[in-house]
């Protein structure tokens, strides 16, 4: 009876925790959107939402830009996971690591980097124009949108796709290869069958952040999408208009439609496998010609989504830097403001890391709760934890004031919101989705035979935890655990709401507040520098783990 | 275990440890160049107060201090915009202080210094005017803009930019003021037609000065100190004031129950004293001082609104006007223009291109065409008697108090009245394109 008991009361724990610090904020901001000009309940303003031509085409523009960038991001995933994961591929490790690196754009410092790189009079267009007379408009409009989101967000497809495909058992591979089948059929038939929890986890989390992106449209200037419409109707001065909440409730609901679409894709199959396989898999070679077209293909991959971070590299060491292709002078100063206020960097790392792991221990119990017991409304936690997603920060943070302000801290009398293990509170759960998918995908892969043999030989809930799931989700887990990180030293937009001292203050709020002058943007390229870099660190380290645990599982695998 | 609970536990504390008597706290828009300097000089000459400076966005910290009210922690409220000042005295969050400070004239341009009731003090002007990046337009063969209406001719079409009134409240004091000096459908038309060449709308107001020192476009509408600033910056750019303009003073005020007002007075009296108005001088902060003393340590070249009466003095503004229609205007220069971007450019580009080919050439109908086409663009879906009008307003207005039954427009919701401009809006950008392409094709 205590397995049940201890995972009732875990259960019950989460659903309480996501109840104060995500349903009731929000709940206290978003039941604007049902009142009318008197108070009243109402639904007009659902309505009018659906008479405004306006909003219905920004709901389209949405729909169509979350869908083509989940196509373009997988266009550049697929290539580099598939090469690095299943072949003998030089630097596998250290290519991973830097796929990764794109989720990570500063805010403001890194959409300045992108627009001196790929915007109208940006390096890549003058040269263009010196040379053969023609721009090419990377960054304008719709197109513009999608390309720079698939850039930015293909590492969750990635990043999945790989804890994926190191999980598929390689008898199953082996089996079709001795039946003959090899290549791209194999590739078709067995690998991206296998893989799809990793890939769907992937590619709904592109579209859910894509749809709801705001920094992105923003950046573009480009208006008719439903997450600038909401953000600019909630924050202009002194407006209350209750659009920008009617919208910010549409957002979430049609994330949570897309989070059940996800589920339905990969419902009515098993993807588990009894044999944890990865390190079993014996990674093949390539042949001569296939070796240099893979190496060709990811080197162009890797350059084009790692330009904006070049560019970035060069904002922070030039001195000016204006419609030319690169800076006139280089310096150091910049990062001398960088290292004069370290404790930026101190709080970003002590935040972020707290929130992580809070973020995988909750994914863990929720991804359990769902896939292995019955709970009753145990989908529900799922669902609640994903549609952070798809609250704005912004809304968010304003929630959380309402909600926090009031209540005293019993030590020093000060507010509960102003103290800043909130703002750790507010990364961990604006996060948790990215640790929640992640989680959920190895899980799916694991098949219930093997705890439950474990079960049946008496093996006690946390002794399975311990030495069966947690080791073999150990990727996931840590998968979870550095996009959640690494996502969240960059969040701003929930933060800033929160800030209440400077000396309390994260990264992202430096660069903010740097970013605000035409001198600053130097120091604040260096501080988006630095957060690439602990980023970077971070994700190197965790790959070489799960690479180091690989080939532990293949030795003994082969013991057998 | 339990040593790693009681290190947790220290943790937690630690940032909490610093309590110190003598402090103020600051909710500022001001980005750190500006605030950091005023913090510097302020500790500096007050030893045993401590300045903490929170940074917030205007519009997120007028959110802080209205949803921090009831356990309020902040003493002053330090940013640009007056009529985010306004926001906060009409929810009744600021405390009346008039500083004894003396020498700062009564206006400056033709905008009061101060809140004529007490709840905030200028201590910096500024005033709306063009910068440009000097590689860009040499590049592009363009002109250097002089005044406003220079920006609506086709040879600047998507070569400007600027930022949407309802993100900037210095952006909302410019269209305001074209509005009131030229009129409110001559002003409009003028504003659509300079908007028509923009290549962007930005959602922030720092993106116009990143937007053109970074070269992303030739030339922005913005406020003189991130003009001033980034040639202090080094940048390839310059700035100008055109006739029309209206300089604004930049405030700071009191918050109700701030929890050191004696410290609160003290900052605010240091802002006008001789020292703090020296800094604005900086060349990384370059704002006007209320000061007119101060301008004798300025640069050459510094503009003095002081001595110089063509700066912002023009026209003559309306205060109670423009705060009767703020958001209206907004809500207004949205739907019309940063929604619609592609509409509106789409049109004039037709309009343009039918009177390229049109040249001196003495062609009635195509003549009349097009002006049929500017007169579409320009159209508005509304008049100037209701958009003056008070009760039409209250449709705008933030507070949802209960409206008296038979009151004019009491049902009428904001989304209702913006989709309907929206409606007519797109109608008349697309018939404007279909007669300036008929004209083309009459040529």
């Amino acid at each position: 009876m205590f397995k049940n008991l201890f995972l009732k009361s875990t259960a019950v724990f989460i659903g309480l925790f996501l109840l104060i610090f995500l349903a009731v904020p929000i709940f206290q901001v978003f039941y604007v959107s049902f009142l009318d000009q008197n108070g009243h309940f109402t639904f007009l303003n659902f309505y009018d939402f659906f008479q405004s031509a306006l909003f219905i085409e920004s709901f389209y523009n949405s729909f169509y830009v979350a869908a083509m960038s989940v196509v373009v991001a997988s266009i550049f995933a697929i290539p580099l996971a598939y090469f690095t994961a299943r072949f003998n591929f030089r630097g596998s490790v250290l290519i991973q690591s830097l796929g990764f690196i794109p989720l990570i754009m500063p805010p403001f410092v890194g959409a300045v980097a992108m627009k001196l790189l790929f915007g109208s009079n940006g390096s890549i267009n003058l040269l263009l124009d010196d040379w053969f007379g023609f721009k090419i408009p990377f960054m304008e409009g719709l197109n513009g949108v999608i390309f720079v989101e698939s850039i930015h967000y293909f590492p969750f497809i990635l990043i999945n796709l790989i804890t994926s495909l190191n999980n598929i058992d390689r008898t199953m591979e082996e089996s079709a290869q001795s039946l003959g089948s090899k290549g791209f059929k194999l590739f078709r038939r067995i690998v991206l069958p296998l893989s799809m929890p990793g890939y769907v986890a992937g590619a709904s989390l592109v579209f859910l952040k894509v749809f709801d992106d705001l920094g992105t449209p923003l950046l573009l200037d480009v208006n008719t999408m439903l997450a600038p419409q909401a953000y600019l109707r909630i924050s202009s001065i002194g407006i209350n208009d209750p659009m920008g909440y009617v919208i910010g409730v549409i957002l979430v609901l049609t994330s949570i439609a897309a989070v059940w679409v996800a589920k339905l894709a990969l419902g009515g199959k098993d993807y588990s496998m009894l044999q944890k396989g990865g390190g079993g898999m014996v990674k093949r070679n390539f042949l001569p010609h296939q070796k240099v077209f893979a190496y060709a293909v990811v080197f162009f991959i890797l350059f084009l989504v790692l330009s904006p971070h070049i560019a970035l590299t060069l904002l922070s060491f030039g001195t000016i830097w204006s419609f030319s292709v690169l800076p006139d002078a280089y310096t150091f100063s910049h990062y001398k403001a960088v290292f004069d206020n370290s404790v930026f960097i101190k709080n970003t790392l002590l935040y972020c890391s707290i929130a992580a792991f809070i973020d995988i221990v909750l994914a863990f119990f929720i991804s359990y709760i769902v896939l292995r017991t019955k709970f009753v409304g145990r989908q529900l936690l799922d669902y609640i934890a994903m549609s952070a997603l798809a609250i704005p920060g912004l809304v968010l943070g304003i929630g959380y004031l309402r909600t926090f302000y009031s209540i005293n801290l019993p030590w020093n009398d000060k507010p509960l919101a102003s103290w800043w293990f909130m703002i750790v509170i507010i990364l961990a759960v604006r996060r948790l989705p990215y640790a929640l998918r992640a989680c959920n995908a190895v899980l799916m892969q694991i098949s219930k035979y093997l705890e439950e043999s474990a079960e049946s030989l008496g093996a006690k809930k946390t002794t399975i935890f311990r030495k069966i799931l947690i080791p073999l989700m150990t990727g996931g887990l840590l998968a979870g655990f550095v996009t959640s990180f690494s996502t969240a030293t960059v969040e701003l937009s929930a933060t800033i709401m929160l800030v209440s001292t400077e000396t309390d203050a994260p990264l992202a709020y430096a660069i903010y507040s740097y970013m605000q002058t035409a001198a600053g943007r130097g120091p604040g390229a260096g501080f988006g520098v630095i957060g690439v870099l602990i980023v970077a660190a971070g994700t190197y380290l965790s790959q070489l783990i799960i690479e180091k645990n690989y080939k532990q599982r293949g030795m003994e695998a082969k013991i057998d | 275990m339990k040593k790693i609970l009681a290190i947790f536990i220290a943790l937690l504390f630690a940032s909490n440890a610093f309590a110190a008597s003598g402090k103020v706290t600051v909710v500022t828009s001001f980005p750190k160049d500006l605030s950091g300097k005023f913090k510097e000089a302020f500790e500096k000459k007050y030893s045993g107060v401590t300045v903490e400076i929170v940074g917030k966005k205007t519009t997120a910290g007028i959110k802080y201090i209205q949803e921090t009210k009831s356990n309020n922690g902040t003493d002053l409220f330090w940013a640009s915009a007056p009529d985010a000042f306004e926001v906060l005295k009409g929810d009744g969050l600021l405390e009346k202080y008039t500083s004894a400070t003396k020498g700062i004239p009564a206006k400056v341009g033709s905008y009061p210094v101060n809140d004529p009731d007490g709840f905030y003090t200028g201590f910096a002007a500024a005033g709306y005017g063009m910068m440009w990046n000097t590689r860009y337009l040499k590049a592009n063969k363009l002109p250097e803009p002089k005044e406003w209406i220079d920006l609506a001719k086709p040879i600047y079409f998507g070569h400007t930019g600027m930022s949407a009134p309802s993100r900037s409240g210095t952006t909302h004091l410019t269209v305001e003021t074209l509005l009131q000096g030229d009129g409110f459908d001559k002003g409009w038309a003028k504003m659509k037609f300079i908007s028509a060449n923009f290549k962007t709308v930005t959602a922030r107001s720092f993106g116009v000065p990143d937007g053109v020192n970074s070269g992303d476009f030739g030339v922005g509408i913005v406020i003189d100190f991130f003009g001033l600033s980034s040639i202090g910056g080094g940048f390839p750019v310059k700035f100008v004031y055109p006739t029309i303009t209206t300089l604004v003073p930049a405030n700071i005020g009191i918050i109700k129950n701030a929890p050191n007002q004696k410290n609160a007075q003290l900052f605010i009296d240091f802002l006008l004293s001789p020292e703090g108005q020296t800094i604005l001088l900086d060349p990384k902060i370059r704002r006007l001082p209320v000061n007119p003393k101060t301008y004798s340590k300025a640069p050459k070249d510094f503009p003095n609104p002081f001595k110089n009466s063509s700066i912002g003095a023009a026209v003559k503004f309306d205060v109670t006007l423009s705060k009767n229609r703020y958001n209206l205007v907004n809500s207004l220069f949205d739907v019309m223009i940063t929604y619609r971007m592609d509409e509106l450019r789409a049109a004039m580009a037709a309009v343009y291109a039918a009177e390229k080919k049109l040249g001196n050439k003495n062609n009635a109908k195509a003549k009349q065409l097009i002006a049929e086409a500017r007169a579409l663009v320009a159209k508005l879906p509304i008049t100037e008697a209701q958009a003056n009008d008070p009760a039409f307003n209250k449709v705008f207005k933030k507070s949802r108090k209960k409206a008296k039954d038979g009151e004019k427009y009491a049902g009428t919701r904001q989304a209702e009245v913006e989709a309907d401009w929206d409606k007519q809006v797109v109608a008349n950008y697309a018939l404007a394109k279909q007669k300036a392409e008929e004209a083309l094709k009459s040529l």
